[in-house]
């Protein structure tokens, strides 16, 4: 029974549950085409204005949709106390940590999927700078989304209104993935500047808080 | 005349220590201090908030004491985890996944392969493996029954069992009294939580009497002396 079998047995079962009920995926492209929708008929942008504030829409609009996945997630554990019978088990409390954290990065990556089209042809989008970066750009800010809203989900899963205490544990720490994310598309489709620093910075944020919340994740499930 | 026998006899598998447990301001624990021999089957019983299923909950490493020390067979709770099945009050099943779904999960986490054990479990609390639908479908009783077969999965050797004949029906109720009679005749030890001391009369060999935190008596039936 190794970190990775549990992993994948976890993540299976978690994608079985999402594929039978569809709770997060449909609240997330619902939430998400209604961003899409209602900046479209607000603003009326021109291709060049698009192309200057696209970046963050898309991501302001992912973020706020994964906030409806990342509750979704433990809320399932928390029906029936199942997640009590993971932990009287001698399975590895970071097996569901990563589980969590890849069912997310695997829900959220569908839902840009589906979007990304959308934003293109809403908002006539045409890429002025080197496309393919915009591939490692979406990964490492999803997942920097991912991993901690996926920990803090779990933290705020005892507290009493965990659906508002989650975006405001998250918000303030994702900013500088935020940050990232935003200033590296926008960089990429105006092909102003070079977006290479923000994928650095991605990279960096990633592996600085995947650590963290595995060093600490076993703490805040065995938590009362 | 109430029969007050003093408990334990032999060598005990579980050593309870002065353990105290507080929630806040409230201790719902109160220097609770025990040992239980291994084979046996002990009915918790006690009003409402006595502490019995904080005191299942600790033994099942689920509640860390605030003070005091829980051993089972000379380790803490969580490093005994193998040896402990628990049965909680709720299901501590997927309702959108079938019995089988569920039980081929949770065998994952204990590292069993294959299904037949799944299917040994399933039929052990006399429902069928081949059951599709999911286990929110099912009735209260098979639902407690599916919560049993989960517990036992992996054989352990003390099963913790919180209010397992609530809301189900006394055949029901009944049957699985005699499947935990069998199973404490096979070697394990067992602990139930339940307001239905009836039921375990001559079945459990002993009743552990809880009142506001703490173990008030220990008793071979369900008749016992009046404590202030």
């Amino acid at each position: 029974m190794s970190l990775w079998s549990v992993t994948f047995a976890t993540l299976k079962k978690d994608i079985r549950l999402e594929w039978r009920s569809k709770d997060a995926l449909n609240s997330m492209l619902f939430f998400s085409l209604l961003v899409v929708v209602i900046f479209v008929f607000s603003f009326d942008p021109l291709a060049e204005e698009s192309r200057h504030i696209v970046g963050g829409l898309v991501w302001v609009a992912f973020l706020f949709a994964a906030v409806v996945a990342l509750n979704q997630t433990w809320a399932r554990e928390l029906r029936n106390q199942v997640l009590d019978a993971y932990r009287v088990s001698p399975a590895p409390p970071n097996a569901l940590f990563l589980a969590k954290a890849l069912g997310n990065f695997i829900f959220v990556s569908v839902l840009e999927a589906l979007m990304t089209p959308l934003f293109v042809v809403f908002y006539n989008l045409h890429v002025l700078g080197p496309a393919w970066q915009l591939i490692p750009i979406a990964l490492l800010g999803t997942w920097a989304l991912v991993v901690n809203g996926t920990f803090f989900a779990a933290m705020s899963l005892r507290t009493r209104s965990r659906e508002i205490m989650l975006p405001l544990l998250l918000f303030p720490i994702s900013i500088p993935a935020v940050l990232g994310m935003v200033a590296g598309t926008t960089a990429v489709l105006t092909g102003d500047n070079p977006a290479h620093f923000y994928i650095v910075l991605l990279l960096t944020y990633d592996v600085v808080f995947t650590t963290a919340c595995l060093a600490l994740f076993e703490t805040v499930l065995h938590a009362e | 005349m109430p029969v007050t026998h003093a408990i334990p006899q032999g060598s005990p598998i579980i050593t309870v220590e002065n353990v105290i447990k507080q929630f806040g301001r409230f201790a719902a624990l109160r220097g609770v201090t025990a040992e239980f021999d291994a084979g046996r089957f002990h009915a918790i019983l006690g009003d409402n908030g006595a502490g019995k299923t904080t005191l299942l909950r600790a033994l099942a490493g689920l509640a860390q004491p605030t003070r005091g020390t829980i051993s089972i067979f000379g380790k803490t709770p969580q490093a005994a985890c193998r040896d402990l099945g628990y049965m909680a009050h709720p299901s501590l099943l997927y309702d959108e996944m079938s019995g089988m779904e569920n039980l081929r999960y949770f065998a994952g986490l204990y590292g069993i392969a294959g299904d037949t054990r799944c299917e040994e479990a399933i039929r052990a609390v006399g429902l069928d493996p081949e059951l599709t639908r999911g286990v929110g479908q099912y009735s209260q009783g098979m639902r407690q029954r599916m919560s049993l077969a989960r517990a036992i999965l992996h054989d352990p050797r003390v099963l913790l069992l919180d209010e397992p004949f609530s809301n189900v029906d006394v055949h029901s109720a009944r049957e699985m009294v005699g499947l935990l009679k069998g199973m404490r005749d096979a070697g394990k030890t067992i602990f139930v939580v339940t307001h239905q001391a009836l039921l375990l009369d001559g079945i459990a060999d002993e009743f552990v009497w809880m009142q506001a935190g703490q173990i008030v008596d220990r008793t071979a039936t369900t008749a016992r002396a009046e404590v202030s």
